[in-house]
């Protein structure tokens, strides 16, 4: 269940300004290919949160987006339970980084699309419900995602992403685009959501505090093309903050220097 | 005042106006009544068209046709449009030859479909059906086309099976924009059925114009066109109630 394997990982794509259309290949665009990263060798363990942390434009999303099957990999594989992915698959479930919900089903007819396959009426009903509890959206089953706030739209997705029971789940950037307080709330509830399910979790952000608080492992992506700078399990007890563990702080600084910034201005 | 709303009340104002000038034009033009009738000659030749039957049953043929020519247009133009927007090479292969037709009046299939389709309901319709179709397969295509990526990825995600596709995203996706396109093509619809009446058939409203100019009746061609513009507002209104259903609420209120 959610054991992830990649080997020699590559993405490439050809630019397209600088492609060179001669007469030895007037139909296939050739021309300097862009490697966006290359040699990216990762494994992620069963029921862990990974974080993968790196600065915006790096290729993340790109990565993520070849590990659940959107996009075809250059070179290399993604082995998720001993299985080679070759496309999107409702065991791992993608959740994107702008509201991915229909807009035109309701709350209860989104998070319903995971379970679409069950016969059992009743314990199709239940199953929903059940979900849609889970992160605290009774008495919106009935509402269309334009009329919740932005924290609840994402709790509802995130609902129908665990509705399809994947034994995967991948965050684009969950939380870009809420505001302070709703982003600390969303933390803790997926945080809470993985303890309770302990399915496989993983993260692309830039935010160096989500990273820390809520990884089992982090991930750190820099350089064009990208490299894995630094890939480290993170053992710390939870909850987890800066103030009682003082080795995360200065991970934290080590982190901002890795990434090219400084903290302190 | 306060029994009629405001939004009726400013229409009121304007058709009163209208009225008002289109009798002094009238009575002031040097103008024979014969040549330009004024509203109360027409507001009569109303009553006897509608007192008569006549009236009622040219409306009728036309708004049949209109129906009949529409519908066949949303049979064949979705189904086409939607293909278009999800098949590429599909789009690649048909697409000149439908911006080719497009632009040709169908007003100038008139002679081709009267040796086709002979006298009649059918050359008429066809007409329609010609007039309401281009325009709707170009917007069916366009709106698929303007679809959010993202929702195809989910249906993927979710194993989505091909007709699920279909009905869960492309269907409902459209919806908003396809609304607007069949709003604006029923309008072009009205607008030709007229024509083709003028040329191969003895009813329709089209058909009462060409038959009162013969006769010399200004005052009913000018009825004829009253009750043209009164259904096409008619035909709007309706087309504008059916925007207001709730599955495609979401297009208007900031979704995408």
């Amino acid at each position: 269940m959610g054991h992830i394997i990649i080997k020699n990982l590559q993405k490439e794509y050809i630019e397209r300004r600088k492609v060179n259309r001669s007469l030895e290949c007037p139909y296939v665009a050739c021309g300097e290919a862009n490697v966006v990263f290359e040699n990216i060798n990762l494994d992620f363990e069963e029921g862990e949160m990974v974080c993968i942390l790196g600065p915006s434009g790096c290729g993340k999303t790109t990565m993520l987006r070849i590990i659940a099957g959107f996009e075809k990999a250059s070179a290399g594989n993604v082995i998720i339970n001993e299985k080679t992915v070759t496309g999107p698959s409702s065991d791992h479930i993608f959740v994107f980084q702008h509201n991915a919900l229909l807009p035109w089903l309701t709350v209860w007819e989104n998070v319903e699309l995971g379970l679409r396959h069950l016969k059992d009426e009743t314990k199709k009903k239940g199953g929903i419900q059940e979900y849609i509890s889970m992160v605290e959206l009774d008495g919106f089953e009935d509402n269309y995602p334009y009329q919740l706030s932005g924290g609840m739209q994402r709790r509802a997705e995130l609902a129908r992403a665990l509705a399809a029971e994947p034994d995967t789940l991948f965050m684009d950037e969950p939380f870009s685009g809420l505001d302070f307080l709703t982003h600390m709330k969303m933390r803790e509830e997926v945080v809470n959501m993985h303890q309770y399910i302990g399915k496989t979790v993983v993260i692309v952000t830039h935010d160096i505090d989500d990273a820390l608080i809520m990884g089992d492992r982090i991930v750190v992506m820099n350089g064009r093309p990208a490299y894995i700078k630094l890939t480290r399990k993170l053992d710390y007890p939870r909850p987890r903050n800066y103030e009682n563990m003082p080795e995360l702080s200065e991970l934290r600084n080590d982190l901002f220097f890795m990434l090219g910034v400084n903290y302190a201005v | 005042m306060k029994a009629i709303q405001q939004p009726l009340l400013f229409p009121l104002i304007t058709f009163s106006a209208t009225l008002l000038l289109w009798e002094l034009l009238a009575l002031h033009s040097g103008w024979s009544e014969q040549v330009f009738p004024g509203p109360v000659k027409v507001f009569v030749g109303m009553c006897e068209l509608i007192c008569n039957g006549a009236m009622l049953r040219h409306a009728v043929a036309s708004l049949f046709r209109v129906t009949a020519g529409f519908y066949l247009a949303i049979l064949f133009g979705i189904p086409l449009g939607i293909l278009l927007g999800r098949w590429r090479t599909a789009q690649q292969f048909l697409n000149p030859l439908i911006q080719f037709l497009r632009p040709i009046s169908p007003l100038a299939w008139i002679p081709l479909s009267m040796l086709w389709f002979g006298i009649g309901d059918k050359p008429a319709v066809f007409l329609i059906f010609l007039a309401s179709f281009f325009p709707l397969v170009v917007s069916t295509t366009a709106a698929v086309q303007s679809i959010n990526p993202v929702y195809f990825h989910v249906a993927a995600n979710f194993n989505f099976s091909r007709y699920e596709v279909v009905t869960k995203i492309i269907i409902p996706g459209m919806l908003p924009s396809v609304l607007t396109a069949l709003r604006i093509t029923v309008t072009i619809a009205w607008l030709v059925v007229v024509a083709a009446e003028m040329i191969a058939v003895k009813s329709g409203l089209g058909y009462l114009i060409l038959d009162s100019r013969n006769a010399l009746r200004m005052d009913y061609v000018m009825d004829g066109m009253i009750v043209i513009g009164a259904i096409g507002l008619l035909l709007d209104y309706v087309m504008t109630r059916l925007n207001r259903i709730d599955s495609i609420a979401w297009a208007s209120v900031g979704g995408r």
